[in-house]
Order: C-alpha cells, then sequence, then structure tokens
C-alpha cells in the first residue's frame, strides 16, 4: 500500500465520524436531558441543571414499581449470564470432538437467532399457557379440587422468561465459543496429558485461563443482552415485567423527563457492565502475557 | 467372531468419547428443545385450533387463516387489511436493508481497508458495537428529542428561518421509524462484512491494482464479491429483526402503523391465540422464503 492516503480515505473517514455521531448523538441528548430542571420538559432548551428527575424516579413512577422490576432484571440478567457461559462453554466443548447430531443442534441454534423474536416468544408463551391448562385438568381429573382452585401459573420470570431470553444469548455465546476453540492450540492440552493431567485438571489448569477473556466476553453478551431484551420476553414474562418491558410500556404514558432519568440509569449500568468486562478481559490478557514472558 | 470381538473391543472408546461430548452439548440442546422447537411446533398446532372469547378449543380448522386473508382475493385490487399490513412491513424491510447495506458496508470497508493499524481497528469496531450492548428501547426513545415536534432539528430550522412551522413527518412516521431502525440494527451488517473483508487477501487488492484496475474497478470486481458471504448474513440478520419487529414500529410510529408483528402482539394481548399463532406461521414462512431466496443468491456454504 502506498503511504500516502487515498483519496476515498477522507470520505469515508467523514462517514465514519457521521455514523459515530448518528450511533451516539441521541443517546448523549437524552443523557443531557435527564439532567433538565424541574421546570424543563421533554425537549431542548434546558431549564436549569438539576438531579430533579432522578429524585422523582427514586421516589417511584406512580402505579409502577419500578425499582422492582430493576431488581428484577439484574437478577435475571445474572442468571442469564452464568448459565449462557456454562452452556456455552459446555456445547463448545463438545463440539470439539464429533457427536452424532452436532449438525442439527448447529442448526438449530442458528435457526433460534432468526427465527422472528415475537414468534418464538408466541410460542414459549403458549406451551406454558397449554401446560397450566394441563396441570389445572390433571388436578381435576384426579379430585384435587382445591389445589385446581389455587393453581395460578407455571409462566414467570424464572422459567419461561429465563427460558425465552437463553434461546436468544446461547446461540451468540455458542457462535463466540466456535471462534474461540477455532483458534485455541490444542498443543497445550496434549501437554498436560503427556504430563499426566485429568481431562478436568487440563481443562480447569490449562484450557480455562487461556480462554478466560473470552470467556468474559460470553459473559458481557449474556448479561447486556438479557438485560436489554423486550421482544423475547414480551409474551412469556408472566405476571411481573422486566425493566426493559416497564419502559417500552412508560413511553407512551410518562411525558417528563423522568424517563430520560431511567434512560441514563439504564444505559449507567450497561456502561459499567461493559467497561467491567473490557477491564477485565485486558487485565487477563496483561496478565498471561506477564507469565509468559519470565 | 473374532472379528466381531476386535470390533467390539473397539468400540468402548469411541463410545467413551462420544458420550462426554453429548453430556456437555445435552443441557443447551434441552434449553432448545424446550424452548424453541416443541414452542414452535405447539404455535403451528395451535394455529388450527378454534377458539371462543376465553378459551381454546382443540380442533383442527382453518377458521384462523381463512380469517386472515378474509377478503383478500374478493376485493382485489384493494388490499385487505393483512396484505395491508405485509406490504408495510416489508416495505420498511427493503428500505431498511438498502440503507443498512449502503453504509454498513462502507462502514466496514473503511475499517477493514482504511485503518491501518490493529489497535485502531479494534478501538473504532468497538465504538461502533458498544451501542449494540445498551438498551434498544432507551437508544429508540433518545429520537424524540430530536424529531419531536418542538425537538432539536425542529427548533433549529425554524431559528435558521428556513422552516416557519414544525416538520411533522419527523416524528411519529415511516421516516422516524425507518432512522430508528437503521440506527438500532446497522451493526448487524458492519460485524459480518466487516468479518468477510478482513479474511480477503491483501495480496489481491494488490494485484488488482498492479493489473491497472481503479479504486472503483477493484472495489465492485474484487472486494464485492469476496464480502458476499458478510453481505448476506448481515441482511438475513436485519431482514429477519425488522420483519418481526413491533417495539420499534410502535414506539416511533406513534402506535399508529401496523406491522406483522404488532397484530402479534395485540391479538395476544387479545387472549386470541389462534390467531396469533396463525399469524405467527405465515410470518415465519414469509422470512424463511427470504432467506431461500437470499441463499440461493449466494451459496453461503460454498463461500464460506
Amino acid at each position: 500500500m502506498s503511504e500516502r492516503r487515498a483519496a476515498g480515505f477522507y470520505w469515508l473517514a467523514a462517514l465514519f465520524a457521521l455514523f459515530v455521531l448518528f450511533l451516539y448523538g441521541p443517546m448523549i441528548t437524552i443523557l443531557i436531558l435527564s439532567f433538565q430542571g424541574p421546570q424543563g420538559g421533554l425537549t431542548f432548551p434546558m431549564n436549569g441543571i438539576s438531579l430533579h428527575w432522578f429524585y422523582r424516579l427514586w421516589d417511584g413512577l406512580g402505579v409502577v414499581d419500578i425499582w422492582a422490576a430493576f431488581r428484577r432484571s439484574l437478577r435475571l440478567g445474572a442468571v442469564v449470564m452464568i448459565l449462557t457461559v456454562v452452556l456455552a462453554l459446555l456445547a463448545g466443548l463438545a463440539y470439539r470432538k464429533r457427536f452424532a447430531g452436532s449438525n442439527l443442534l448447529f442448526y438449530v441454534v442458528v435457526a433460534s437467532l432468526i427465527v422472528p423474536s415475537i414468534v418464538v416468544s408466541l410460542g414459549i408463551g403458549l406451551e406454558f399457557r397449554l401446560l397450566d391448562d394441563l396441570v389445572k385438568w390433571t388436578a381435576e381429573a384426579l379430585g384435587y379440587e382445591e389445589f385446581a382452585q389455587s393453581y395460578g401459573t407455571t409462566m414467570g420470570l424464572f422459567s419461561s422468561g429465563l427460558g425465552a431470553q437463553l434461546t436468544w444469548t446461547l446461540p451468540f455465546g455458542l457462535l463466540i465459543c466456535f471462534a474461540i476453540f477455532n483458534r485455541f492450540d490444542r498443543r497445550y492440552e496434549e501437554v498436560a496429558r503427556d504430563l499426566g493431567a485429568t481431562p478436568w485438571q487440563s481443562f480447569a489448569h490449562v484450557v480455562l485461563p487461556i480462554i478466560a477473556p473470552s470467556v468474559v466476553g460470553i459473559g458481557l453478551f449474556g448479561f447486556t443482552l438479557s438485560w436489554d431484551e423486550v421482544a423475547r420476553s414480551s409474551q412469556a414474562i408472566g405476571g411481573l415485567n422486566t425493566l426493559p418491558l416497564e419502559l417500552e410500556g412508560l413511553t407512551t404514558t410518562v411525558t417528563n423527563p423522568e424517563i430520560y432519568a431511567l434512560g441514563t440509569i439504564t444505559t449507567a449500568v450497561s456502561f459499567l457492565v461493559i467497561g467491567t468486562a473490557l477491564g477485565l478481559i485486558a487485565a487477563l490478557r496483561k496478565r498471561a502475557a506477564l507469565r509468559a514472558s519470565p | 467372531m473374532r472379528v466381531e470381538a476386535g470390533g467390539n473391543t473397539r468400540r468402548p472408546p469411541l463410545l467413551s468419547r462420544a458420550l462426554p461430548a453429548w453430556l456437555q452439548a445435552l443441557p443447551l440442546a434441552l434449553v432448545f428443545l424446550v424452548f424453541f422447537i416443541v414452542p414452535l411446533a405447539l404455535t403451528v398446532m395451535v394455529s388450527f385450533w378454534d377458539y371462543t372469547e376465553y378459551s381454546l378449543v382443540p380442533a383442527f380448522t382453518l377458521r384462523s387463516y381463512t380469517e386472515m386473508f378474509e377478503g383478500c382475493y374478493d376485493r382485489l385490487p384493494d388490499l385487505c387489511v393483512t396484505l395491508k399490513t405485509y406490504l408495510s412491513t416489508m416495505k420498511f424491510c427493503l428500505i431498511v436493508w438498502l440503507v443498512t447495506l449502503v453504509v454498513g458496508f462502507f462502514i466496514a470497508y473503511f475499517l477493514a481497508f482504511h485503518v491501518r493499524s490493529l489497535t485502531w481497528q479494534i478501538a473504532l469496531f468497538l465504538i461502533c458495537t458498544v451501542p449494540f450492548w445498551t438498551s434498544n428501547v432507551i437508544r429508540t426513545i433518545s429520537w424524540i428529542p430530536l424529531l419531536g415536534r418542538n425537538g432539536l432539528v425542529n427548533s433549529t430550522l425554524i431559528r435558521l428561518h428556513l422552516i416557519d412551522t414544525p416538520i411533522e413527518w419527523l416524528i411519529f412516521s415511516d421516516f422516524s421509524v425507518i432512522v430508528a431502525i437503521v440506527h438500532l440494527y446497522t451493526l448487524f451488517m458492519i460485524v459480518p462484512i466487516f468479518n468477510s473483508m478482513m479474511r480477503i487477501d491483501r495480496a489481491l487488492i494488490e494485484a488488482a491494482r498492479d493489473g491497472g484496475a481503479s479504486g472503483w474497478q477493484t472495489l465492485w470486481n474484487v472486494v464485492i464479491p469476496l464480502s458476499k458471504p458478510g453481505i448476506v448474513i448481515g441482511s438475513i440478520f436485519v431482514i429477519t429483526i425488522v420483519m418481526g419487529d413491533f417495539v420499534t414500529v410502535g414506539v416511533m410510529g406513534g402506535q399508529q402503523i401496523a406491522s406483522v408483528g404488532k397484530v402479534i402482539n395485540t391479538q395476544m394481548g387479545a387472549l386470541q391465540f389462534p390467531p396469533a399463532a396463525a399469524n405467527s406461521v405465515i410470518l415465519l414462512v414469509a422470512v424463511l422464503a427470504i432467506i431461500a431466496v437470499l441463499t440461493r443468491l449466494v451459496d453461503i456454504r460454498k463461500e464460506l
């Protein structure tokens, strides 16, 4: 390549800059507007600067218990993150060997990424409703009238909701695992085995430390995708909503900057998680590099 | 007999190799069985069920499908509601696809071929991906203070005396829906195209240049054909997401613009499960048909 920049470079650089502005501009706008003064409205100009809307948000948003939704989403995100890391990693290990049905499973996982979320969500919602009907019908048929009367639903945050989100996070997790193991040098494991390590020892002391940064990446996907998920959860979450679902409902009812304050806090959590993950990845890489050089 | 015995002694190691793999893949497979395969099967089943105001009636009827397409044929050339909704959704799909394809391609091209140091490449790529990890709902509503009636765009234009009254079509319109969807999903185009471009042997570009190809000729005859797998994967992502979208269309369309996803969402809310299921089945068929056409254009497996 010549040292001089091609003319196209400047056009493309300008396009890139515009694109970044397009990406971040709106987000920065509501970040600024969330610090709107008490008399200010949903748009510019800023009517002073205050934490007024954050205080109001702290006291709750009318009938919606936003902080309960906030905590629910954090808990669900944590569970989705752990399950995504563990299940995707296990399956990733399985795909390093040949096993019957591996192709079929791969196609199913990719299909889960491609089938519109509303369809998946509706299917899971239906599944749990039919399950509820079946439970009630069986209880009545067996004469457990009281049980049938008091029986509510199996749908919920950690049953149907969790499953719905996993169909979205696991494909990403598995694809990342493929990328990890494609680049993994098997000779490390062979050395471990030659030195007498059991399969578990070789995984825990050799493989895992090497792939640790990427595993953090899977966790990042697991949590953030769950934290923001709307479409797949929408029909499958049961009676108690997650934060993004509450937020979606609030877009039509809340007409003051409280919703921007909530947006700022939600985004802050996302950035905190992204920052922690990227920091952890950098730290793990650094440690590996330090150990490699004597 | 000896041969069989020999075969038997060779079997255990093989099985003991396959068994751990199965056990490792099992939890993931179970999740997709319970939360993906079975739900889809149930959706197809329920789409043929009958229903009353408050209950599902197991049966085999085409009621949901016939109701969905009622009058679609008789009243032609007037379009029935279902066809209108599909056409509207596909219109959004097509526009968004074209915009994200062009923008995504050039952003990926810039990152892959014009940014020279790896550190910068990673840094700029991260800048593009960070919003993907933040909330879509927030990213959508953040357009409201910009495009709203009294928003930044309108007030700036008025202050500049370019317009007298606020432009109405900036928000809660087709325009705002498209802007918001492009904003959300261009990344799904950038990542696969960037990935394809990074695999292109740089010697090919040099060879094209040495052979006297202009920048555009290299782009058209070398880079684009070799980026095709990424383009197709990105297109599949964007199209399937937009086809099923109801959140962005709902929020940015002011709940006034129809989309297939919204229809399903509304029917679920009204506890009309068989029609919702029938709509889902049709949507799924439509999406699969589009994917089939796209993959026919480029044989992904051959290209990879």
